[in-house]
């Protein structure tokens, strides 16, 4: 383990005093496997207290740090900054409208969510014990269960960067997982509201959320699918 | 009262502070009795630590191998080193398995057996199998399939607000007051009915597998209004803390049959637990690690330890443990299927918290009066469910029987009671705390937080000692001093993280002095409380709970005895 100097350049945007975003220039002394958040930590800590930016878990699973560095969404707690060499860019995801320096507004985000029913529909009545899942089944929808709703996704699809109407990723991928769920009862419920201009066929499969997402889910696969079930339901 | 100084003021029949499992589940129950829940966090409820939960959650379904509820019971005694009470283990263990199917039944994804129900893994200290899990991520699914919930049953959120104080009168909760951490400004929130869930208080380490949120925001505020703290002495280190960096690699590693080698890459915990090895409670696997580093058997004489998974096979480690190949791929750029990984103990769960009964009620004294409309559930309660030492995968379970108990008697509570009338002055603590800060001097938050942390890894650990505990106390007296000289660089209203983490820093030292306190006290070694000058357990004198409270400045302790009801669990000798 070693210090290393590093530059850091941050869109620093502070509501009532600054009239738009701008770059603030930072050089600091970091160990060589100091991750993004603790670079933004050391700065918050020891150079500039005024600065804003979501963190909790430090472990890759609470999805609160989700950030641009060097034009990649990632999530700065898992990323160690020898990814990027000693010159770092760090700004806030796109696509959202900019609260506090690296902070963004994800209530338009989380809205989304509840629109696609984000919950278990059960028609038949409920089993004493648990209902019987084969493996085969689960596997259907294991990988889209790991989504932590860090936003990369969303942030990286060109199709909602000029559309706030558009469900985006991470809804659409919410809505695979209960539709493609053998245990689900809402399935033409929630294929009525994805087969719409703003649903599902607004994704244009250009793959950024695949290569956006943290936890490397097959969004854009997984969306696809998406749309077969709906013209299948449609026939 | 001055409402109008508050930018909001909301009248809510039950209000839930912090959205984990505990707060989600009482939230849940009480939103589908038709009243009307919220939930304050400082977090979006989906970071809420429940989520960094990996390895699964304890219920004795017998789905892959024989099993008892009277079998976890006495496993969950015993774990506990004998003080947890048992008449809340017995309630526990007849609601796990409802707790698990009704999990089922929303949607949670658990990994399956062949035939298609729950599977379940071995864990520490219990006897059978019992931790349903799904892959290293059950806390994640469980958390956000409850989230979903709560969004279909129009629980309201409030996301990003940091409860400041509590609004008590005459031992009756009317409320409390947030501070809007987004925009900025205090909101009254006048209720029937409040629940603390508000987590754990591992931040107060520098070695810990802690989220930065789990600053112990519920236990301050109780200490604050005049309140006791229960066995805040007792506090988890998990044995396989990532090297350095101190985050979770789940103990299901070791129930998939991982193993924990020294520098003679000997499996050691024959020496300490030659019956459970690997697969002995947290409690006793961490101090034999801690022993073996201390003895000089630690990596190339290092302070840390190896986890190996390599003999488990590249499928099974990708198939039920891929979180955890990930965090040592990315964290410290080993490859678990070809490298051990490099471990230590780190601070992991707290036993202690606030005081309550099984209904969940915040008691005020040992002989159990209860505070009328204020609950805690979860790992921020201290029930007594875990006593000395927690079994792994209890805690999920913990936080989510006990939050739906919560709703359900909050419900019951709000349904019989009028609104109680709000405090003269409800804002002035809140505001007094806020203008502090704001006109403060020259002294910073962090180097603070920094000197607070380091000296509890190096004094509060494993290990503890009279001389290490005194001078633990001291610097503790001299940083509380100092935080009275604490001023913030940013003086905005928008998303002040600088003002946020100073508040935090005020309620860290303010419960870690209860810890040291309590730990001084108890002259004795049980669970995960390790004294290397009284290391024997001492049932005579101690088989009974810290209760710890500020007045005038000084914390003042009394006792109670642990509820010890069958013959059948009676303290014996600790052995695995």
């Amino acid at each position: 383990m070693a210090m290393i100097d590093i530059h850091v350049k941050i869109l620093r945007y502070q509501p009532g005093k600054d009239d738009k975003a701008g770059w603030q220039d930072f050089a600091i002394s970091v160990e060589d496997e100091a991750t993004i958040l603790d670079v933004l930590n050391e700065i918050h800590w020891r150079h500039d207290g005024t600065l804003a930016y979501r963190r909790s878990c430090r472990s890759s699973i609470c999805g609160s740090c989700a950030m641009k560095v060097n034009g990649r969404n990632v999530l700065a707690c898992e990323t160690p900054i020898h990814r990027f060499g000693s010159k770092l860019k760090i700004e806030p995801l796109s696509g959202f409208e900019i609260i506090k320096d690296l902070v963004v507004d994800l209530e338009p985000f989380f809205a989304k969510l509840k629109r696609i029913k984000p919950y278990l529909i059960v028609d038949k009545p409920l089993p004493d014990k648990e209902f019987v899942q084969t493996q085969e089944q689960l596997e259907q929808i294991g990988e889209s269960t790991l989504c932590i709703l860090c936003a990369a996704c969303s942030a990286a699809c060109p199709s909602s960067w000029p559309n706030q109407e558009y469900l985006g990723p991470a809804a659409l991928l919410k809505a695979y997982r209960f539709v493609f769920d053998s245990r689900d009862d809402g399935a033409d419920q929630r294929l009525e509201i994805v087969n719409d201009k703003n649903g599902v066929w607004r994704c244009h499969t250009i793959f950024n959320c695949m290569e956006a997402c943290p936890k490397k889910i097959k969004i854009t696969e997984y969306l696809s699918r998406l749309k077969v079930k709906v013209v299948e339901n449609s026939l | 009262m001055k409402i109008e100084e508050a930018r909001k003021y909301h009248k809510i029949d039950a209000v839930i502070v912090g959205a984990g499992l505990a707060g989600l589940r009482a939230a849940l129950e009480v939103a589908k009795s038709g009243l009307t829940a919220a939930v304050i966090t400082k977090v979006y409820p989906t970071r809420s630590h429940s989520g960094g939960a990996q390895g699964g959650i304890a219920a004795a379904l017998a789905n892959v191998s024989e099993d008892s509820l009277e079998s976890h019971m006495a496993d969950t005694v015993k774990g506990s080193d004998y003080l947890a009470d048992q008449d809340i283990i017995e309630r526990f263990v007849n609601e796990a398995l409802k707790t698990v199917y009704e999990f089922e039944h929303m949607g949670v994804p658990f990994s399956r057996t062949e035939d298609g129900r729950i599977n379940q893994r071995p864990f520490g200290g219990h006897s059978a199998p019992r931790a349903c899990f799904a892959q290293d991520i059950t806390g994640h699914v469980l958390l956000h399939t409850l989230y979903e919930q709560c969004l279909q049953h129009n629980v309201l959120f409030f996301n990003e607000f940091q409860v400041l104080s509590l609004l008590l009168k005459d031992d009756v909760a009317r409320g409390l007051v947030a501070w809007d951490i987004r925009d900025g400004g205090l909101h009254i929130f006048h209720a029937k009915a409040v629940l603390l869930a508000t987590g754990g208080y591992g931040r107060a380490w520098k070695v810990t597998s802690n989220a930065h949120a789990n600053t112990g925001d519920g236990v301050a505020l109780v200490l604050e209004a005049g309140l006791p703290l229960e066995d805040m002495e007792f506090v988890q280190f998990h044995p396989t803390g990532l090297y350095k960096h101190g985050i979770l690699l789940s103990e299901a590693a070791r129930g998939e049959g991982a193993y924990i080698v020294n520098d003679r890459n000997e499996r050691f915990m024959k020496t300490y637990a030659a019956a459970k090895m690997e697969l002995a409670p947290r409690d006793v696997v961490s101090r034999a690690e801690q022993t073996e580093v201390n003895e000089g058997r630690g990596i190339g004489g290092q302070d840390y330890v190896y986890l190996d998974l390599r003999h488990l096979g590249r499928d099974k480690i990708l198939s039920r443990l891929p979180q955890i190949y990930d965090l040592a791929l990315n964290y410290l750029k080993v490859d678990a299927i070809r490298e051990p990984v490099p471990i230590q103990p780190t601070a992991h769960y707290s036993m202690g918290g606030i005081p309550a009964n099984v209904r969940t009620e915040v008691i005020k004294d040992a002989a159990g009066s209860t505070i009328k409309g204020l609950y805690t559930a979860g790992e921020t309660s201290c029930l007594s469910l875990h006593g000395a030492n927690r079994l792994g995968t209890n805690s999920l379970q913990d936080a989510a029987t006990f939050g739906r108990i919560a709703g359900t008697h909050m419900t019951e509570f709000c349904r019989k009671n009028a609104f109680a009338e709000l405090p003269a002055k409800p804002l002035e603590a809140a505001q007094g705390k806020i203008d502090r800060l704001w006109s403060g001097g020259k002294e910073r938050h962090a180097p603070i937080r920094e000197m607070l942390q380091e000296n509890m890894t190096k004094t509060m650990g494993v290990f503890r000692s009279q001389d290490d505990m005194l001078k633990m106390l001291g610097v503790i007296k001299e940083l509380q001093e100092r935080y009275q000289k604490v001023g913030v660089d940013d003086k905005g209203q928008a998303f002040n993280l600088d003002l946020i983490e100073a508040l935090e820093l005020e309620n860290l030292l303010s419960f870690s002095e209860v810890i040291v306190e309590g730990a001084l006290a108890r002259k004795e070694s049980r669970g995960a409380h390790f004294r290397s000058d009284f290391p024997k357990r001492n049932d005579g004198d101690w088989l009974r709970h810290t209760l710890a409270w500020r007045r005038s400045g000084k914390i003042v302790l009394d006792f109670s005895k642990a509820v010890v009801i069958y013959p059948q669990y009676q303290p014996q000798e600790r052995k695995y």
